[in-house]
């Protein structure tokens, strides 16, 4: 009796659901695209409408620039199931869209607009596209000298940090000797060394690039350290049984099963390295953007301020993001891995 | 051809005598001691199949661990052909109670692992193959040890000891986490493969009815601190049947000296 009853509900109820959930799905699907759309044409009209306070070259651009991003958002979300992935994506996306087209909105208005944020410290988005413009080469430059710094110090860190960590996990007599100093100037945080390191190295360059390994170096250490000694025996009693030499057993076995502490050691180091970089810049190299900043700042000039911080977070996030896609390749044997 | 010339080359494995003489052993626990292995004696005939059945937590593992070179006794001397063990040596593999595959390695990977060990994978690839075949896995050869299910992982484990053509293979109860069905199979490819390669084999199990129906021999420990309870022959061609009167008594007969006379 019941199924009856049941399938009849389902029954009579089936058409007079069946143009709401089209309308439903539809809004679900591309309601969101449009309101990103309209975040973005209001950014761009809140560029035009008003006269700017100040004198700043780029609005009229970065208006049009907003109405072609509604342009995309807009055509790009409600076309999406002709787009395939890239349609998909866009659409993934599009919450992030407008509440981004939102902000940009408020800080134009807020800004450029009717100054309720006190004007020279708080710039408005066209003075920050203005840097990128105008000031691009001293900006790149200071790009490729932060990242040749800090490629080179992470670099030999991890590596030396990584055979340490290999040598005092496996030999006695290694650990014997290289634990006590690393327990004593390990836990030191690298900047302390910086008034010692700019005098006693040659250059300011050296002297960095020293700093940066040894921020790197610790936690790739007793991280490593620690992934080796923690392997289990039974696999080098399988492995000896199999005929597996010592250095076999140091390659093959320890170093493998040791890799996924490796790794949390190297994305500790990346983050303490960062800090690092910057500080060492600030005070004594003499380019990269850790210098771009304080040089803005001497200057007063916040929107290259501004536009240095931007390119910094995304030079380090990129980074990790590199790292991560390098963990996930070498350690495709693991499962869950968390996603970046 | 140069893998036919090297087939021809290397003589057919056999089995290697293994004398235990005298051996016991104990663990320090806290500093007490545990004594595990009280004065053990067996001498084992070059390709002989000696099933080893006892109480748990007798000291089973750890008299294969002794022969397999992992661990020295405290008192007494194991031998193989002769020489005395001192240390693993692939002439000896053993098949572990756990898989203890490495889990950062495919099973192919895994299984090739002895032949890398001894620096002969580039010349000896085929026999990786064959025995992932023998073991019935060649479809898993691209897979990662955590895709496998318990009885895939021991089987990997099975076929990572018999590719290195040992003189003693060491099975610490391998066939103990397979579900029925494949532990039956698996037992006949067990006994058709040593009947083939003539390897001397050391099998741990917990089950008296796997014994018989695979060994030569069956050696029943006591309670730990374990020593030979009894030495059992059992003389039946193979392959054996389960329903033979003849296993079926000796079988009552084990389980009388493990203590469960009363029940069966
Ligand atoms: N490394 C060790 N350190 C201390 N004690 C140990 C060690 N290995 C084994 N033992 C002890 O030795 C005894 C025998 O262990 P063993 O693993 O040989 O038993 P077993 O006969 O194989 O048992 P099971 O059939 O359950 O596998 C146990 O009581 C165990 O606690
Ligand atoms: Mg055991």
């Amino acid at each position: 009796m019941s199924t009856y009853s049941l399938s009849d509900g389902i029954a009579s109820g089936a058409p007079r659901l069946s143009r709401a959930p089209v309308l439903a799905s539809w809004l679900r699907e591309s309601g969101v695209g449009v309101l990103a759309g309209v975040a973005w044409i209001a950014f761009g009209l809140s560029c035009l409408w008003w006269e700017d306070l100040g004198d700043w070259s780029r609005t009229h651009s970065l208006g049009i620039a907003a109405f072609i991003v509604a342009a995309i958002a807009l055509f790009g979300t409600v076309g999406a199931d002709y787009l395939g992935s890239a349609g998909k994506a866009l659409r993934q996306r599009a919450p992030w869209l407008v509440a981004l087209g939102a902000f940009l909105t408020l800080w134009e208005v807020a800004t450029a607009k009717f100054a309720w944020l006190p004007l020279p410290f708080f710039p408005p988005p066209q003075s920050i596209i203005e840097v990128y413009t105008d000031d691009l080469p001293k900006l790149l430059d200071s790009v490729f000298a932060s990242v040749k710094l800090q490629l080179g110090g992470y670099l030999i860190g991890a590596t030396v940090g990584f055979l340490t960590g290999v040598s005092i996990g496996w030999s006695r007599a290694v650990g014997y000797w290289v634990h006590p100093v690393l327990r004593f100037i390990g836990p030191l945080p690298a900047t302390a060394w910086l008034p010692i390191a700019f005098f006693t190295f040659p250059s300011s360059w050296s002297a960095s690039t020293f700093l940066i390994a040894l921020a790197t170096g610790f936690p790739v250490t007793v991280l490593t350290w620690s992934g080796v000694a923690s392997v289990s025996n039974a696999y080098y009693d399988v492995a000896r049984t199999l005929g597996a030499k010592p250095s076999f057993l140091v390659l093959k076995v320890a170093i493998p099963a040791a890799l996924p502490h490796v790794f949390v050691g190297l994305f500790m180091g990346l983050g303490s390295s960062f800090a690092v970089l910057v500080v060492a810049e600030m005070i004594g190299v003499k380019a990269g953007l850790g210098w771009y900043l304080q040089w803005a700042q001497g200057w007063a000039a916040y929107a290259n301020m501004y536009a240095a911080l931007i390119v910094m977070a995304l030079l380090c996030s990129g980074a990790i993001t590199l790292l991560f896609a390098i963990r996930d390749r070498l350690l495709v044997w693991q499962k869950g891995t968390v996603k970046w | 051809m140069v893998t036919a010339l090297a087939e021809i080359a290397t003589p057919p494995a056999a089995g290697a005598a293994l004398d235990i003489e005298q051996v016991s052993h104990a663990f320090d626990i806290d500093g007490a001691e545990l004594p595990v292995l009280s004065d053990v004696s067996l001498s084992v005939e070059p390709g002989e199949f000696v099933a080893l059945l006892g109480p748990s937590g007798c000291g089973k593992s750890t008299l294969l661990r002794l022969v397999a070179g992992l661990d020295k006794p405290k008192a007494g001397t194991l031998r193989e052909d002769e020489v005395r063990i001192a240390r693993p040596h692939p002439s000896r593999v053993v098949v572990f109670q756990d898989p203890t595959l490495f889990p950062w390695r495919t099973v192919w990977d895994n299984v090739a692992l002895g032949l890398e060990a001894q620096g002969v994978l580039k010349s000896q690839r085929h026999r990786v193959d064959d025995a992932l075949d023998l073991v019935g896995l060649s479809d898993f050869r691209t897979a990662y040890p955590h895709q496998l299910s318990g009885g895939m992982a021991q089987r990997v484990a099975l076929a990572r000891a018999l590719v290195n053509d040992p003189k003693i293979l060491i099975l610490d109860e391998p066939l103990g986490k397979l579900d029925s069905l494949t532990r039956i199979t698996m037992q006949a490819e067990l006994v058709s493969l040593w009947q083939r390669k003539g390897f001397t084999t050391l099998l741990v199990t917990h089950d008296a009815e796997e014994a018989l129906v695979l060994a030569n021999r069956v050696i029943v420990f006591s309670d730990r601190p374990a020593r030979v309870k009894a030495d059992i022959r059992v003389d039946r061609p193979y392959p054996r049947h389960r329903g033979d009167p003849y296993l079926a008594d000796l079988r009552r007969q084990i389980l009388g000296l493990l203590g469960l006379d009363a029940t069966w």
